[in-house]
């Protein structure tokens, strides 16, 4: 009877860690990309690098760069292998192969919002600012600050990410708006309440997550952290700008959460592409979006600066990112990281982040190349004279501060701050702006 | 010679067994066994590269402090009592459907109910969060404008979180459990209904008397994997919110676990999570397994 019992438990513990330990491996393959792309492969002595990103457009940027490398280097050859994984998936599995010290590839693509995972302990990247000492002053340093730590710069910026409003001219034109004439948000707001009243159709959206508040809080110089990481999340600059946003929803009722909650939904493209609100305010690299997914807006939509707060001047932030970093890992460290500045910190590079991938790039000098001004798609959907507008506001961009604990102040906002004052106008922003701060400093507190 | 007493060897009652089950003795001890102690470890671990410390009982005090593990763990535990009761339930109602003489097409039943378990939940879950998308033109809130009521956001409500995730655990496991409960019904001699037949049971009683009793190891084993596996939720949850949802409305403990462990880069505070939902899962169905006397000795 006893043995019964006792061999009964014994079992119940093995199916039990059984079946946690495969929590959550069942349905994602591990380790498989979903594309591999390659250059260089038929060349003898090449060299091996191996690139990771979860954007195939990336893969092929890398894959052109890899090829011009070998016909200008003849005797140092590479051969670029490029491998795209989903998002999540590329993020765990290089958090792993740099946590146990394995499998990490030469060079990898890394998202702003993740970046500060890979700074934290020993930082297994390489440090990059031998590559660009003498060029520093030809880039929008606070491109570079995003992916630095102590001064030592770690990814190569893909985009400057300017933050602009996108316009509908069509709705603007029924509303009889002249967009040239909005110049704060106040004008924005009378505009907005026109526009409602004429077409009745929203002015813009606010999604419910950190788009939809860290672009304005930037603008006006604050953030979630300052400059020494301290948490500045509840401060009144803050409070009064979500306050603001809300507003435009709940009080002057010009603004509405998109469908889907987010800028990147197929719900949002089809109700964008129907001509469904009269402006979205995103970065820059978003006019891809719009050419693939909302066609029907081509040559409909203006391009113009953000409007300005009473405090501030700024017209733009650089928002979102992805920075390409070296590992610690690479067996050619010096090879890896001359061929990423070849590819992307070069001014030949930069250049080839608009033409080839429609990024407004984080050089500036390359900002009146005669190739960024020559017809692509870009500007055939939009307008020209995007780049004069950038070098206008160039001193004007605004920049996020970036610590370690990021993340969990980003989490705070998507999961509770925006639903509560965006969404459900359930909290005051100054109530959940409070509340959130309260509980990311004592995630903090609780890690040291 | 040295053949022969070799396959003498792996021939004898004594080892053959062991080789036959060393396949699974080893992958378990290597896939199963060795990451559990390793989690154990990092539980009390700070892990950072080249950073790895020793912080005694941190995490888990962070665990239990944290306000955010609490809601995980109510999602979780609602979550848990809601597909048992129905993953239970409507398995053995439908398996006896399936089972009887009068029904038609059985075939056609029983794959179609059970194909959805063959299905890829990520395929699933963006089919779901297209028929529950919050435009009014979405085909849930059509078919609820049917009946009068107005179109909902169903992704950001917190019942309907809820709901959705039960319905999409719902619609993947029915067809594996009517499957456990189609074996248990063959295993009932038919005399039994037919005595009961002569003694004048009509249908609710041969079912009360007679399925029900015969199916009650089936029941406890249903149960209990549907416990464990309401526990360690993780798909239903990623597939419509990924790892945020408004108001962690649908944070369950192993999205939460992920979400801290990887996303936020805190593997020994993710392991504290891992080793607690462990604890949590093994009570609970010891505590079921007891209530419904698996433990006793059965003469059957």
């Amino acid at each position: 009877m006893k043995k019964i019992k006792i061999s009964v438990i014994v079992l119940l513990m093995l199916a039990l860690t059984t079946l946690l330990v495969a929590c959550g491996g069942d349905d994602s393959p591990e380790g498989e990309a979903t594309d591999v792309k390659t250059a260089g492969g038929d060349l003898e002595d090449a060299t091996e690098l191996t690139f990771w990103t979860f954007a195939g457009t990336h893969a092929d940027f890398f894959v052109n760069a890899a090829e011009r490398w070998n016909e200008e280097n003849a005797d140092r050859p590479i051969k670029l292998t490029a491998e795209t994984y989903p998002f999540d998936q590329m993020h765990n599995n290089l958090l792993l192969a740099l946590q146990s010290g394995k499998g990490a590839p030469d060079l990898v693509d890394i998202e702003i919002a993740k970046f500060s995972n890979f700074l934290m302990g020993e930082i297994q990247l390489e440090p990059l600012n031998d590559l660009i000492e003498s060029e520093i002053d030809s880039f929008i340093q606070s491109r570079l600050d995003i992916y630095s730590k102590d001064g030592t710069v770690y990814g190569a910026p893909t985009h400057l990410g300017a933050t602009v409003v996108y316009y509908n001219q069509e709705i603007m034109d029924e509303a009889g708006v002249d967009i040239d004439s909005i110049q704060t948000y106040d004008d924005f707001v009378e505009a907005g309440k026109i526009v409602v009243e004429k077409t009745d159709k929203p002015m813009t959206i606010i999604p419910t997550s950190w788009y939809g508040i860290w672009p304005f809080i930037t603008q006006r110089d604050s953030d979630f952290f300052d400059e020494n990481g301290n948490l500045t999340m509840d401060n009144e600059v803050n409070i009064e700008t979500l306050q603001y946003i809300a507003d435009m929803i709940h009080v002057h009722e010009i603004a509405i959460v998109p469908p889907g909650n987010h800028y990147h939904s197929e719900e949002f493209y089809g109700f964008m592409n129907d001509g469904g609100a009269a402006s979205i305010i995103v970065p820059l690299f978003y006019m891809k979006d719009f050419t693939e997914y909302m066609p029907d807006l081509k040559g409909k939509m203006q391009i113009r600066p953000m409007p300005t707060w009473p405090d501030s001047d700024k017209r733009t932030v650089g928002m979102g990112g992805t920075g390409t970093a070296v590992t610690k890992q690479s067996e050619n460290v010096d090879l890896a990281k001359e061929f990423l500045y070849f590819a992307k910190m070069s001014e030949e590079g930069n250049i080839r982040l608009w033409t080839e991938l429609g990024f407004d790039p984080p050089r500036w000098d390359v900002w009146e190349a005669p190739e960024l001004h020559e017809d692509n798609p870009y500007y055939e959907f939009f307008h020209e004279g995007i780049f004069d507008m950038l070098l206008d506001i160039r001193d004007e961009v605004g920049s996020v501060n970036m610590t370690d604990n990021i993340p969990d102040a980003l989490d705070e906002i998507d999961t509770n701050v925006m639903h509560q004052v965006v969404r459900e106008n359930t909290h005051t922003a100054a109530e959940a702006l409070e509340e959130a701060a309260k509980n990311v400093q004592a995630k903090i507190d609780s890690k040291n | 010679m040295g053949s022969r007493k070799n396959r003498n060897f792996f021939n004898s009652q004594k080892v053959a067994p062991y080789v036959f089950v060393s396949p699974f003795i080893l992958s378990f001890l290597v896939l199963t066994l060795y990451p559990t102690i390793k989690a154990f470890i990092m539980s009390f671990q700070n892990i950072l590269p080249g950073q790895v410390t020793f912080i005694g009982w941190n995490n888990y005090i962070r665990a239990v402090k944290s306000p955010t593990f609490y809601i995980a763990l109510k999602n979780s535990t609602i979550y848990m009592v809601l597909t048992v009761v129905i993953l239970v339930a409507i398995p053995i109602i439908l398996a006896v459907i399936l089972d009887s003489n009068l029904t038609k097409f059985k075939t056609f039943f029983r794959s179609s109910l059970f194909i959805p378990s063959l299905t890829s939940v990520v395929v699933a879950g963006i089919i779901f969060r297209m028929i529950f998308a919050e435009s009014d033109t979405a085909v849930a809130n059509q078919v609820i404008g049917w009946f009068g009521l107005e179109p909902m956001n169903w992704r950001n409500t917190g019942w309907s979180a809820m709901f959705l995730m039960v319905l999409l655990a719902t619609w993947r496991w029915l067809g594996v459990n009517i499957l456990y409960f189609l074996a248990g019904l063959q295993n009932i001699p038919n005399e039994l209904y037919e005595s009961a037949e002569i003694d004048g049971a009509n249908v609710f009683q041969k079912f009360t008397n007679i399925t029900l009793p015969f199916l009650k190891p089936i029941i406890i084993f249903v149960t209990t994997i549907s416990i464990i596996g309401g526990f360690r939720v993780f798909e239903e949850s990623f597939v419509f919110w990924e790892t945020s949802s408004p108001g962690n409305i649908a944070l369950t403990l192993v999205t939460f676990l992920y979400q801290q462990g990887i996303h936020q880069n805190d593997m020994g505070y993710g392991a504290a999570v891992g080793v607690i939902v462990l604890l949590i899962v093994f009570v609970v169905s010891f505590i079921n397994l007891l209530l419904s006397g698996a433990f006793k000795r059965s003469d059957t």
